[in-house]
């Protein structure tokens, strides 16, 4: 069960680096922020899955709860922010 | 149940890597919008399952049941959040005048005169 949760989180690592690509190369900033939050959505599941190999579950899950409602609020706040027209 | 939960979490693994290939491949950022509002939901929440029967198949005393309770609760958050915020990003894409890609250059929408 140790090598199949390596795995996962090696693939997860992997599915996020297209999130940070299209984050360098959007051409629109709307773009960008679809990138940030699916990376920020990737990045939840990833801390649960290296507490499970730590063994330290009860540490890595008040991160990812914590990270998890940040990402949320920083997603929105961008919306409203860039809510009127500009570049 | 160890079985299910791989099943579970791999179910979720193919979510996100369709999600990745729609936010490389697709034209548009509403498109885009659209291909990430899956991993947003079913693919958390699945992975969330999966990960939550591997900390019960452990014992299920006092400690690990907060534990299972907790990582239900982010599955749950994220299940209600991602949807709010993929469609408050997409409204603010539409107040800015972002226009929607079609195939043959026409719009679909009747856009005000001098805007952007």
């Amino acid at each position: 069960m140790e090598g199949f949760l390596i795995a996962v989180g090696l693939s997860l690592l992997g599915i996020s680096v297209v999130g940070i690509l299209r984050i360098i190369l959007g051409p629109t900033v709307i773009d960008r922020i679809v990138g940030g939050n699916f990376v920020g959505t990737i990045t939840v599941v990833l801390l649960i899955v290296i507490g499970l190999i730590y063994g330290r579950l009860e540490l890595f899950i008040d991160i990812a709860l914590m990270y998890s409602l940040l990402s949320f609020i920083g997603t929105l706040i961008f919306s409203k922010y860039l809510s009127h027209k500009g570049p | 149940m160890v079985v299910l939960g791989i099943g579970l979490v791999s179910l979720g693994l193919f979510f996100f890597l369709s999600s990745a290939i729609g936010l490389m491949r697709f034209p548009d950022c509403y498109c885009r919008m659209h291909a990430t509002g899956k991993a947003d939901t079913m693919g958390i929440l699945f992975c969330l399952l999966g990960l939550a029967l591997f900390v019960l198949h452990k014992g299920l005393e006092g400690e690990r049941l907060l534990l299972v309770i907790k990582i239900l609760f982010i599955g749950l958050f994220w299940f209600i959040g991602g949807p709010t915020a993929t469609h408050a990003l997409l409204r603010s894409a539409f107040e800015r005048g972002v226009r929607p890609w079609t195939k043959d250059g026409k719009e679909i929408l009747e856009w005000p005169e001098g805007e952007s």
